[in-house]
């Protein structure tokens, strides 16, 4: 298929050279790390020693376990809001179809690009130091963090809008305003709604770990019980988070389906 | 598009004026307003949300930023080895997940898997595996193996495998089945039909997917030090406890940095690939 034809002596040799390569990278890597397979030998069956420790789970944490689980819920709810609001105004000034000042789409990714490399946890951490730790810091976290990611796919919702309305509208004498309002803003709510949907999915699993650094939600229990090594209460909390991401999954994909 | 346009408009054009959906009603306008009202409000209730507090933390949040600037450029000399180790890390918990991933895939595709009981096992035990994040996989096995990289790279591990076999699966599935059915005719066993008919097809797809996985498993290598599975977040862990935000800034802006080239690099070479 390809333009130029490769010898089937040129592409073994190539293929062989390739898989010399990744053998080396992975030499390069285990020796560093001090990863070998013996130790992969202790480490798995260490772990499912442990799993099997897990049950029966410790069902007297079941109360404390399901307020922390709804106040996940809560974290990413809000979280996703604020950044699903956010993102708004980024993605528009990043979408290239709409822009007018030069280097202003540039600007925007450039942000958008710096929000979403800053690890979350980190935020999280700096939230902290604002407002203490506690559920807050994680709505915080997942608001601003979530713009970078939200900003990104809502900039290329607006850049494959039907531009035919807007002409119209402009050539009807409409300003800039309405032209927006009322041709760019209903093509582009469904699926900036969808989007956002989706990132809440993605913010459930985000929330769940924030407790890990201080920043509330299911992490935070998790933590305790990690400490002190009570693996029963772990088996019920990994067990809640992941009922309650697979339903999240689950409506959301729902929702989504209706949506869009 | 335009189309869709027009149905959220509620005013579809001119030949679709008869069936346009009726707009809703007052009534369940007001009532879906009072209820996503009240979400908000319960949910601003259960965590503690205080805009107040965010602005009496500005300061807090500025003396933390003026403690980090300058960044201690020359204490990166002795992060090298750390971020090294992060890069390794992330390299072997991607192999390690793909090597998994191969022989799930031959359960987990539909039309090449044989028994469906075997099939809807590998399905479910999948989709239980990507509900978990991999900071939290790490933080449970530095837990239960004491911390290093290894409980980093095994859970970077299982989280590469669940990804890495179900988008593999998914493409398993969307395979051309004429090359199959032609070996199959012929008589070849069947790995015969899986080398010949499958691998060539989905190969390009799957390294693809191992470089996408890499690159979440490079962000992911960065901070599992901050629950102690290994890695150059351990190092900004210990920075951040002993109040040396200057060495602590100079680590993050190299994280940044890191994940900018790695995310560089994985892009060209998908794009060579693909």
């Amino acid at each position: 298929m390809s333009a130029h034809r490769i010898s089937p002596k040129s592409r073994l040799c190539r293929a062989f050279l390739l898989v010399g390569a990744v053998i080396v990278v992975l030499a390069w890597a285990a020796r560093g790390v001090e990863f070998s397979l013996t130790r992969l030998g202790v480490g798995v069956p260490q772990v499912l020693r442990i799993m099997s420790l897990m049950w029966p789970f410790s069902w007297v944490h079941l109360p404390d376990v399901t307020v922390r689980l709804i106040e996940t819920f809560q974290i990413a709810f809000l979280g996703t809001s604020i950044a699903s609001v956010l993102a708004a105004p980024i993605g528009f000034l990043g979408a290239r179809n709409l822009s007018r000042v030069r280097g202003q789409t540039y600007l925007a990714k450039f942000m958008l690009n710096a929000i979403r490399t800053f690890p979350e946890l980190l935020l999280g951490l700096v939230f902290i130091r604002g407002v203490g730790p506690g559920p807050f810091a994680g709505v915080l976290t997942i608001g601003v963090h979530s713009i970078g990611m939200l900003g990104k796919l809502y900039a290329e919702v607006v850049e494959g809008i039907d531009t035919a309305p807007l002409e119209a509208l402009a050539a009807s004498g409409a300003t800039r305003a309405q032209v927006v309002r009322y041709s760019v803003v209903p093509q582009v709510l469904p699926e900036f709604a969808s989007q956002a949907i989706y990132r809440f999915e993605i913010n459930m699993r985000a929330a769940s770990i924030l407790g890990l650094v201080g920043a509330g939600g299911i992490g935070t229990p998790l933590l305790f019980a990690l400490y002190q090594h009570d693996w029963p209460r772990v088996g019920l909390i990994l067990t809640g988070i992941m009922i309650v991401v697979t339903a999240t999954d689950l409506v959301s994909s729902y929702l989504r389906s209706r949506l869009v | 598009m335009s189309k869709r346009w027009a149905e959220v408009n509620g005013e579809a054009g001119p030949r679709a004026d008869a069936h346009a959906p009726a707009r809703p009603s007052k009534a369940r306008t007001t009532m879906a307003f009072i209820f996503v009202a009240a979400l908000y409000v319960w949910s601003g209730i259960g965590t503690e949300t205080r805009p107040v507090s965010l602005l009496l933390g500005i300061p807090d949040m500025a003396n933390l930023f003026s403690r980090m600037w300058p960044p201690n450029m020359a204490y990166l000399r002795t992060m090298v080895v750390p971020l090294m180790e992060t890069m390794q890390m992330a390299v072997l918990g991607t192999a390690l997940g793909a090597a998994l991933a191969v022989p799930v895939v031959l359960v987990s595709s539909r039309n090449i898997s044989r028994y469906r009981k075997a099939y809807y096992t590998a399905r479910a035990v999948l989709n239980l595996v990507r509900t978990l994040p991999d900071i939290l996989l790490a933080s449970v096995f530095a837990a239960a193996l004491g911390f290093g990289a290894l409980p980093g790279v095994m859970a970077l591990a299982v989280f590469s495998f669940g990804i890495i076999a179900k988008l593999t699966s998914e493409t398993v599935e969307a395979i051309d089945p004429g090359p199959l059915e032609a070996l199959s005719a012929t008589g070849s066993p069947r790995i015969n039909v899986v080398y010949y008919g499958v691998v060539p097809q989905v190969l390009p797809q799957f390294v693809a997917y191992c470089l996408y996985v890499f690159e979440i498993n490079v962000r992911a290598a960065t901070v599992l030090g901050l629950v102690g599975a290994g890695g150059i977040g351990m190092w900004l862990q210990r920075d951040m406890n002993l109040m040396m935000y200057r060495n602590a800034s100079a680590i993050i802006l190299l994280i940044f940095a890191f994940v900018l080239v790695m995310d560089f690099i994985s892009n060209w070479l998908r794009g060579r690939l693909v």
